[in-house]
């Protein structure tokens, strides 16, 4: 018989080994439950998850969707590490993505460099803004942040369907709701040539480096940790959790903004009803699979971006509708969960109890 | 107000406050075991699109509404494994029964949008049921009086069954609950499986009676708000009814102000209204206590392990 032992002390190999394994798992997985469903199971799964990774011409586009979720999920595990639980960075996404296009609007008849700063000043306000609630409403009243920030992400969503079919309506756009598009001045630039490969790409890695030197380096990055594993001690060392709760929900939601007026200078050019495609939910999944380290974070934004980019290209090689993608990373997320446990616990072999010869 | 506007708003009322209440009650009986299952959502939407499926391919609403059960159930032994067995965080694994929900139902649903059934019919004869002004009491669903009874029936097992008193103490101190000799994870097994079942049974209740028709995502954050009414409730069945009613009214409002046409306030913000309505409830019962969480389980959302 087999049966869980609990390792004298957590294993490091498993903690870097259990997100390969919870991948093989999903691949596994997937293979079954698109056969399953009639689909060709092994060419969907290559697809999925390594057709991405292995054509270097796919290559910038899985660096346009893995830079929003880097920098979202750079900010969640900031708050996941102290025990803050920020879920609705979709929302906080979409705000930054407002104010930032906001800013574009009002500047649409100017040109000049300081534009396209404003528009990121504005995004990462405007999430930061968004966060501020649940924030206030989590330290000065005890609400759980999980529902607030969640229920803020639909406020948001309708905010931005009031905003392109209302008054930010292109006027010349044919009715369509949406809004202007955003001139060169407001857009992000290409950083190489004759590609898809915005700005916001090398951005990303820049701010998962100075997370990763502010985590590990700075008293800050300490009190973070100590508060979410020892809230307790923390108090004790004078590490105020309030105060830890305001900084990692604002950085939370200024990343988030940050992201989502990225996006909207970027690959969309312009606010459109389609704008919000889930990637803040996305990156709650990123952040397990970085294990909640900035470094990590970065191998998990292009693992999740290889499934956009998968999904895409399964459509039309198999078929797969687009929503497998949801169901994949649900299932690595599941997988990432379950293998935790071989991070505290071992599979051994039952000791079995002598037998006595008749 | 005309008679039959009155009736026909309290019809949209109880309609519009059935699938919160169940979800919200299978809910709170998973905390009270002191479990913290924020996969509602998930869940609901598991079970609305099970439910449609069958109902679509087999032609029996009865059968969709056990199948939505039943997918209720698997869903949420998904979470329990995991949490339970595998000791995950809580909050993380219920994100991820959501993303799963999510994911899930778009894809088995994908070819059933815009396919339409014949819709869950009233319980009563016609006498009753198109009674002008006795179809307020006698014009529902069946699943609207299993709710009803559904709230009697965990109120009484709560707080007068000696196996209610057993999963209150598992859920107020699984130590001492095992250490009697009480099999705590069992028992949690067992309530998230009933949390299943009614989330589950729930999410069809979209599928089956509210809106005959596939649709993605078509519980649209209901999920969200069951689990914000199990704090509203203070994890009482009978105010659980109360509030599940009240989001209910908040709903039909924005339903009546749609169809009346009334055009200063944007759609959009009346979409709004049931999530702002949330937030300002939770907020409203936050202010009224002194302390934090003080009706809240004390071992929710806690793992347990035995020693």
């Amino acid at each position: 018989m087999l049966e869980w032992r609990r390792r004298r002390e957590p294993s490091t190999a498993m903690l870097y080994l259990s997100p390969l394994i919870a991948i093989a798992l999903t691949m596994l997985m997937g293979t079954i439950v698109f056969t399953a469903m009639g689909y060709d199971g092994l060419t969907a799964v290559y697809d999925f998850f390594l057709l991405p990774l292995l054509e270097p011409q796919r290559w910038p586009d899985l660096g346009v969707k893995a830079a929003p979720l880097v920098m979202i999920a750079l900010g969640l595990a900031i708050g996941f590490r102290a025990n803050v639980w920020n879920i609705g960075a979709e929302g906080q996404y979409i705000m930054g993505a407002i104010a930032g296009t906001g800013v574009a609007l009002a500047t649409y008849e100017m040109s000049g460099w300081w534009i396209l700063p404003a528009m990121a000043l504005a995004g990462i306000l405007g999430g930061m803004a968004w966060a501020a609630i649940p924030a206030l409403l989590r330290t000065r009243l005890q609400v759980s942040e999980i529902l607030t920030s969640l229920m803020l992400t639909y406020v948001a969503i309708q905010a931005l369907y009031y905003l392109v079919r209302g008054p930010w309506k292109d006027p010349d756009g044919f009715n369509f709701p949406q809004t202007r598009m955003f001139t060169p001045d407001q857009t992000l630039p290409i950083v190489i040539p004759e590609s898809l490969v915005h700005l916001g790409i090398p951005a990303a890695l820049l701010i998962a480096l100075v997370t990763w030197l502010v985590l590990e380096k700075t008293t800050a990055g300490f009190a973070v940790k100590v508060v979410g594993l020892a809230p307790a001690a923390a108090r004790h060392g004078g590490f105020s959790a309030e105060r830890t709760t305001w900084i990692t929900m604002l950085i939370g939601g200024g990343l988030a903004g940050l992201a989502g007026i990225f996006e909207a200078a970027g690959p969309f050019g312009q606010l459109t009803p389609q704008f919000p495609v889930g990637y803040g939910f996305t990156a709650i999944i990123v952040a397990f699979l970085g294990r909640l380290h900035p470094l990590g974070i970065v191998f998990g934004g292009i693992v999740l971006a290889a499934t956009y980019v998968g999904g895409e290209i399964a459509q039309t090689t198999v078929r797969l509708p687009q929503a497998a993608t949801g169901m994949f990373q649900a299932l690595l997320l599941f997988f990432l969960l379950a293998t935790n446990v071989l991070i505290t616990y071992r599979i051994g072999l039952k000791a079995k109890p002598a037998k006595v010869a008749p | 107000m005309s008679d039959a506007i009155l009736v026909s708003i309290i019809m949209t009322l109880v309609a519009s406050s059935t699938p919160i209440l169940l979800a919200a009650l299978g809910e709170l009986v998973v905390e009270k075991s002191g479990v913290l299952n924020l996969g509602v959502e998930g869940m609901m939407l598991c079970g609305a699109v099970a439910g449609f499926a069958v109902a679509f391919s087999t032609g029996s609403i009865a059968l969709g509404l056990v199948a939505s059960v039943l997918a209720g159930i698997a869903t949420a032994m998904v979470f329990a494994v995991l949490t339970l067995s595998l000791t995950a965080n809580q909050v993380a694994t219920g994100l991820a029964l959501t993303i799963f929900g999510i994911g899930t139902s778009s894809l088995i649903g994908a070819g059933f949008v815009g396919k339409t059934i014949e819709r869950l019919g009233p319980v009563f004869p016609a006498a009753l049921s198109e009674h002008p002004w006795l179809r307020a009491l006698f014009g529902h669903d069946i699943v609207v009086y299993l709710s009803l009874a559904l709230v009697l029936g965990v109120s009484w097992f709560l707080s007068r069954t000696r196996p209610g008193l057993i999963l209150r103490a598992v859920g107020e101190n699984d130590a001492s609950a095992h250490a009697i000799g009480y099999p705590v994870i069992a028992i949690r097994y067992a309530a998230v499986a009933f949390g299943g079942a009614l989330a589950g049974l729930g999410g069809a209740y979209f599928s089956l009676a509210l809106t005959p028709m596939w649709a993605d995502r078509l519980t649209a954050g209901r999920g969200w708000i069951a689990l914000a009414l199990v704090v509203f409730s203070a994890w009482k069945p009978g105010r659980l009814l109360l509030g599940a009613y009240l989001f209910g009214a908040v709903m039909t409002f924005e339903l009546q102000a749609k169809a009346a046409g009334i055009s200063w306030i944007a759609p959009e913000v009346l979409a709004m209204a049931p999530y702002l309505a949330t937030i300002a409830v939770l907020t409203m019962m936050s202010l009224g206590r002194k302390t934090g969480r003080l009706d809240a389980p004390a071992c929710l959302g806690k793992p347990f392990s035995a020693p």
